[in-house]
């Protein structure tokens, strides 16, 4: 008889890429490192450039997908992997460095208690800081999001977020790829299919390509977008879930 | 109204019923994309042939000016069928998402049986 696997050990990390060759190879080292043992998954959005072979030099296992689909149908695709390959629990990463792989270990020892685990950046952890209307708008998002799913949520567009057993059968069927569907949307349709949510402090680091901007005009736009995807979450109705069955 | 109007009239809308027909026979057009071009096709053929026929829906629907109710239906039609199109692009971006999941995970599975099929065959030729 073997030893039982640790959480660790039956959780995958997802990477979503478009177009990332520069530093997906670097990102996956580091989970590596900071994470023995865990299995990655680089889903390789349609990139034009070398993006799945570095990140399979790195060692990550890669599903390419033949067209871009958005991060939200990368995602879908890794939780249909994830089930498929018999993984509990799915851990999303961005590959462009922007989330410290110190913080998968916190999140997954989290899915102990919750359904579904997010990542917040101004939990006051790190340094990451989003300031005028940007920071009003996730604010209001933050807000409305929070009385939904029962729970204080600051962060409810981080993309860094460990999802457990009934959030990945949940996901592998209904995973919005709308711009800001895939964030915003899914805490909706989590909530809604009775899952729990929670959200832990993680350190964020700038992104390794460019700043956030703090354009007003492109505030507008983001609030315009996020309060769309909300508006349309909220008028569909819930989507029927078929509980997964229970796997030692 | 001059006899050349009223043979333009019936002759356009010929043309059209002329056109989704040809279509529909040639697999370019199915029948559920057909059907609103045909009624409308019908409809302009039966009011190209009988032109009072326009007159008396108008009055019966209170517009003053015929050719307003045309205008009317004509942009209706239009509008329900762009509907309808955007609603079955939205179903096709579905299912193309849905076949690229598909694609991407049975490449990789296909991959993986390779490797390991690979593996088995440099071991028994040892």
């Amino acid at each position: 008889m073997g030893r039982m696997p640790t959480a660790l050990e039956r959780t995958l990390i997802v990477m979503p890429a478009f177009n990332e060759e520069e530093s997906v190879a670097a990102v996956v080292r580091e989970v590596f490192a900071t994470v023995p043992g865990v299995a990655v998954l680089v889903v390789d959005d349609g990139s034009r450039d070398a993006t799945a072979r570095e990140a399979a030099a790195a060692g990550a296992t890669v599903l390419q997908l033949p067209i871009n689909l958005g991060v939200g149908g990368a995602m879908r695709a890794g939780f249909k992997y994830a089930i498929q390959n018999g993984f509990r629990n799915v851990v999303q990463v961005d590959s462009d460095g922007q989330h410290d792989p110190a913080g998968i270990a916190t999140l997954v020892e989290e899915l102990d208690r919750h359904d579904l685990v997010l990542g917040a950046r101004f939990a006051g952890v790190g340094d990451y800081a989003v300031r005028g209307p940007r920071q009003w708008a996730m604010k209001v998002l933050s807000g409305i999001l929070s009385r939904l799913t029962k729970t204080r949520l600051t962060d409810t567009t981080s993309g860094f977020r460990a999802s457990g057993p009934r959030a990945v059968a949940l996901f592998a069927q209904h995973y919005p790829s709308e711009y800001l569907g895939d964030t915003v949307e899914s805490l909706v349709i989590a909530s809604r299919a009775k899952l729990t949510v929670a959200q832990v402090p993680v350190a964020m680091r700038p992104r390794a390509g460019g700043v956030p901007s703090h354009n007003p005009y492109k505030a507008a736009v983001y609030l315009g977008r996020a309060g769309m995807a909300l508006f349309v979450a909220l008028i569909r109705p819930p989507v029927t879930f078929v509980e997964p069955a229970v796997t030692a | 109204m001059t006899l050349a109007s009223y043979i333009l009239g019936i002759v356009a809308a010929l043309i059209v019923l002329g056109v989704v027909i040809e279509s529909l026979r040639r697999h370019h057009l199915r029948e559920r994309h057909a059907v609103w071009w045909l009624l409308a096709g019908i409809v302009a053929l039966i009011i190209g042939v009988f032109p009072d026929l326009l007159g008396w829906a108008a009055s019966l629907v209170g517009v003053t000016v015929p050719t307003n109710l045309v205008f009317f239906l004509s942009i209706a039609v239009l509008f329900l069928v762009s509907i309808q199109h955007s609603g079955e692009l939205t179903e096709l971006e579905s299912e193309t998402r849905t076949l690229a999941e598909s694609v991407a995970l049975q490449d990789l599975r296909i991959r993986e049986l390779e490797a390991a099929l690979a593996e088995i065959e440099s071991r028994r030729n040892r």
